[in-house]
């Protein structure tokens, strides 16, 4: 993987809203029901019979600006330098729940039993073997993808500006959606 | 053969397989360590646009949650007070085995073998699956009550024969070259059935195909896929395929010659000899029989669908070329599921799309048989010849012997009512099955089926009804073939990756002992184990293919796969008819059938007609059950697989989707709990108030596990509770999204 912002490119245009992603990635991550470190949430609009329907697969963003690592009084995150993946510790975490309150994409998962946050980390293990994360060979449309910010972000028509998704001014996630036109945010 | 050992440290990923009642096979690895599965990856081949990965959708990436499910049934038990109250002590397998052996004997003795029914049940398959090695066993006792049809696609399976000579579609792999895609019904998004359904309709998107989705519910595939959105009523949509016929006929716009030189009953000039005149589908579109025209101006009000709509969408359809029409199950799944089968047919040959490269029809999902040509276990053969068709088995254990063609037996009469039933790997029989009510009161009376074996995983609402309960091993607990039932050419080897918990066992183990105690042992495993049954239907595989693996090879990359081609159903008759007719009487496609004709049956017409349905939107019945519910499938289950996981139910919660006008005009909020109600029975559900539901509709996906309260209200939501057994006219299927329902706050 390059050096440089990684991220995360979600193409929602032919997300199918299986939630493939979702399962993949509980399974690879202690599969702790009520622990969705990736969550696939489901829009619709219009008046009948006009009517449309979009679903937002989304984890961590692994923001420029994250408001966990701030949050966080305990150290258990840390925004990498050089690919700057936000990876969170579970060791160190103290289960304050903190970073739950300051996230806006309510990435951060309480694990009541562990007593513990649980949060994508962006399958760094996987990353670090040369490897792509769970969630991206997982999806059956083919439609999530990393790889450098810079150059997700140019793609035509990648936004972070999305109806029904807070603002991008908070944190700057480090992910862009590809999205069809009513999902577009009218703010 | 033994699975990783528990006291080894390494990680170990194997090849294994999802082996559930659907019709794709995802290429699945389990990564195992210290005798568990921890993980759970798909296809990691190279990703190729002519041959795309298998990979597996969220059900097969949970597959390690259902294996290590804390609910796993461990031991052999027998039943203990009433039958379906779910109290079981436990036996040892050899007590087990021998009251299955002595009551099967006695079955067999007093009733005949033609007492015995191996229910429908696909829960877990496999090569050397239950249901299979039930058959081999009874065949060798003389036989068993067989059955035709599925719950799945009897009137497609039935009615295409009389049309078109066999049930046929092209492959996904053609989507990309039509133009115009309309599918009726049609949800890949969430059934998938075959793995890369979904994939190749958004090739098709790239390539400029435009997608219009004909459902009551703007379903996944709807959301994703459609340019345009067609909110029918359930059971009308033969109304709107009419209507756009008389578009075609009166702008004009049909195929003349496709319909002269390949149809027969399309209009008067081509009917079949001492047929009176009036009969044809263009007579019948036009009114001249009846006197009522079918405008969209007629179909309007019936199907809820605009007549300008109509009339837009039926000279899109007849314009753009080529053009493909695909239907799902469900509508076939109603009332006249016949006359949908065969009006789809009709179109597709009036715009001259049957055998083209991105044109034609298809029924279902599927009905092609282009798999590779891989054997399975050996049933041999069965000496009692009467078959049911499998809807009316309920029927067949009530009024067995009393039924006739007229119930659709074959080979008829029966030589007894039902009396032993095996159920394995299988939740039809109370779960599945219509009107739940009924077929629990005809189980609990043990005059009636005297004795009920059942194999599964857990305890779900039809292993309740055991007499005898079997513990099953899981697909990653035995190795294994799988393949995909219609379309891809490959077959997936799946691993024993970890050892059966407790005293699970495979069928095979346990009706082999069975057959030992009848003396049959020797004719029943013929001294092969389950693994030499595999290895010799691998070997027979290879004598037909040289390239095909040998077994130890295909165990070790667990897939063996041909690169995809597109298939086009029925292009040899389409493009050679002097050497390649049509399988029909006439040798023609049959738009009218004389067959049918002449049943004479007012249910059955000689065209495809538009029949308005018992429970539909037309009925008397909608004054006191004003709502049309349907069972679709839900994304979460296969059928009723997983409904017990918790993953499942946290991805996507069981809930019954209703209209915002429906739900504000009975108060109903959004996330509130419903009673779902009619004469039949009544149901729980969460409502889900949505816009993506047509009002007049409600949906309750099929599947959920049926979990009645004291007063037989289902807490769980299982739709069965609401469906009706009344067959359709033809086929004798299941008509199970036809009903109508109220709903209240609960
Ligand atoms: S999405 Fe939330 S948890 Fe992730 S980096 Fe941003 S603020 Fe932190
Ligand atoms: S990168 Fe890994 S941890 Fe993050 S959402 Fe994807 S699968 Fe889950
Ligand atoms: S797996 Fe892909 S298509 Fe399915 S919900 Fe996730 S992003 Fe969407």
């Amino acid at each position: 993987m390059p050096v440089g912002q990684i991220a995360f490119l979600v193409d929602t245009t032919r997300c199918i809203n299986c939630k493939t992603c979702e399962v993949a990635c509980k399974d690879v991550n202690e599969g702790v029901v009520g622990v969705r470190i990736r969550q696939v949430r489901t829009f619709e609009g219009g008046e009948f019979p006009r009517v449309f329907a979009y679903a937002i697969s989304m984890s961590c963003n692994h923001c420029e600006d994250p408001a966990c690592v701030a949050a966080c009084p305990a150290g258990a995150y840390t925004k990498r330098a050089g690919d700057g993946i936000v990876v969170h510790d579970p060791e160190r975490c103290i289960g304050c729940r903190y970073c739950t309150w300051v996230c806006p994409y309510g990435a951060p998962q309480y694990d009541a039993t562990a007593g513990r946050i649980r949060k994508c980390n962006l399958c760094v293990e996987e990353l670090d073997r040369g490897r792509l994360p769970v969630c991206v060979t997982a999806c059956p449309m083919r439609v999530i993808e990393v790889g450098r910010l810079a150059d997700l972000e140019t793609r035509p028509g990648a936004t972070m500006l999305i109806r029904g998704v807070p603002s991008p001014d908070l944190t700057k996630p480090a992910c862009v959606y590809l999205i069809r036109s009513e999902a577009t945010d009218v703010r | 053969m033994t699975a990783p050992a528990e006291s080894d440290d390494a990680t170990h990923v194997v090849p294994v397989v999802c082996n559930h009642d659907c019709g794709g096979r995802c290429r699945l690895e389990a990564h195992v360590r210290g005798g568990r599965v921890v993980r759970i990856t798909t296809d990691e081949s190279p990703d190729l646009a002519d041959r795309p990965q298998l990979r597996a959708c969220l059900r097969g990436r949970a597959i390690g949650s259902r294996l290590n499910d804390p609910n796993r049934l461990l031991y052999p038990m027998k039943r203990v007070g009433a039958r379906g109250e779910g109290r079981f002590e436990r036996v040892s397998w050899d007590e087990a085995i021998d009251l299955v052996t002595s009551r099967l004997q006695r079955a067999v003795k007093t009733y005949g073998p033609g007492s015995v029914f191996i229910h429908h049940g696909n829960g877990d398959e496999g090569a050397i699956s239950g249901v299979a090695a039930a058959r081999r066993l009874m065949n060798l006792m003389g036989g068993h009550l067989a059955y035709y049809n599925s719950y799945t696609s009897a009137c497609l399976n039935y009615t295409a024969p009389f049309i078109t000579g066999r049930r046929d579609t092209s492959s996904y792999q053609t989507l990309p070259h039509s133009k115009l895609i309309v599918l009726n019904g049609f949800n890949p998004a969430e059934t998938i059935f075959e793995t890369n359904s979904c994939h190749y309709l958004a090739r098709a998107k790239d390539a400029g195909a435009k997608v219009i989705v004909i459902d009551p519910r703007l379903t996944e595939t709807a959301a994703t896929f459609a340019d345009e959105w067609l909110p029918l009523k359930p059971t009308t949509d033969v109304a709107l395929f009419v209507a756009m016929a008389h578009v075609i006929v009166t702008e004009g716009l049909q195929d003349q010659a496709f319909l002269d030189t390949f149809c027969i009953g399309f209009d008067e000039r081509h009917m079949p000899d001492g047929v009176p005149e009036g009969l044809s589908f263009r007579s019948y579109v036009l009114g001249a029989a009846d006197g009522t025209p079918k405008t969209p101006e007629w179909a309007a009000p019936i199907t809820g669908i605009d007549a300008a709509t109509i009339r837009r969408v039926a000279i899109d359809y007849a314009t753009h070329k080529p053009a493909q029409l695909l239907q799902g199950c469900g509508p076939q799944r109603h009332a006249y599921g016949e006359q949908s089968v065969r009006a789809g047919i009709t179109l597709a040959c009036m715009t001259g799309n049957l055998g083209r490269l991105g044109g034609g029809w298809g029924g279902g999902e599927g009905g092609r048989s282009l798999g590779l040509p891989i054997g399975g276990f050996p049933t041999g053969t069965n000496g009692v010849k009467a078959r049911i068709p499998v809807f009316l088995w309920t029927d067949a254990v009530v009024r067995g012997t009393e039924m006739t063609e007229r119930d659709g037996v074959k080979d008829g009469p029966l030589e007894s009512n039902i009396k032993f039933i095996f159920n394995i790997a299988g939740n039809t029989l109370v779960n599945q099955h219509a009107d739940i009510n009924r077929t629990v009161a005809i189980l609990r009376d043990e005059r009636l089926v005297e004795f009920i074996v059942v194999s599964d995983q857990l305890l779900t609402p039809s292993a309740r009804f055991a007499d005898v309960l079997l513990p099953a091993d899981h697909s990653l607990e035995r190795n294994d073939l799988g393949s995909p039932w219609t379309g891809e050419r490959y077959v997936v080897f799946g691993n024993k990756v970890v050892e059966p918990p407790g005293e699970c066992c495979h069928e095979y183990w346990w009706l082999s002992r069975v057959a030992e105690r009848l003396g049959l042992e020797p004719a029943f495993t013929e001294g092969k184990t389950r693994e030499d049954w595999l290895r010799q239907i691998v070997a027979e595989a290879r004598a037909g293919d040289a390239s095909f693996p040998d077994y130890d090879e295909l165990r070790s990359q667990g897939l063996y796969r041909k690169t995809p081609e597109p298939y086009v159903a029925f292009e040899k008759e389409i493009a050679d008819p002097a050497h390649h007719p049509f399988a029909t009487p006439s040798g023609r496609i049959e738009i009218f059938s004389k067959t049918l004709y002449d049943m004479q049956h007012p249910e059955i017409p000689g065209v495809p007609s538009y029949l308005a349905a018992w429970e539909g939107p037309e009925a008397d019945l909608v004054g006191r059950y004003p709502l049309q519910c349907i069972g679709p499938h839900a994304k979460t289950r296969i059928n009723s697989t997983y409904d017990e996981n918790g993953w499942m139910e946290e991805a996507e919660p069981r809930t019954m989707w209703i209209s915002r006008q429906d739900a504000a005009a009975r108060h109903i909020a959004d996330g509130d709990t419903v009673n779902v109600f009619n004469d039949r029975g009544a149901l729980l559900a969460r409502a889900r108030v949505t816009r993506r539901m047509r009002p007049g509709v409600v949906s309750v996906p099929q599947g959920a596990w049926y979990t009645p309260d004291e007063h037989g209200v289902c807490h769980r939501g299982s739709v069965n509770i609401l469906t009706s057994q009344r067959p359709t006219p033809l086929a004798h299927g299941n008509g199970q999204h036809t009903m109508l329902v109220d709903v209240r706050k609960a």
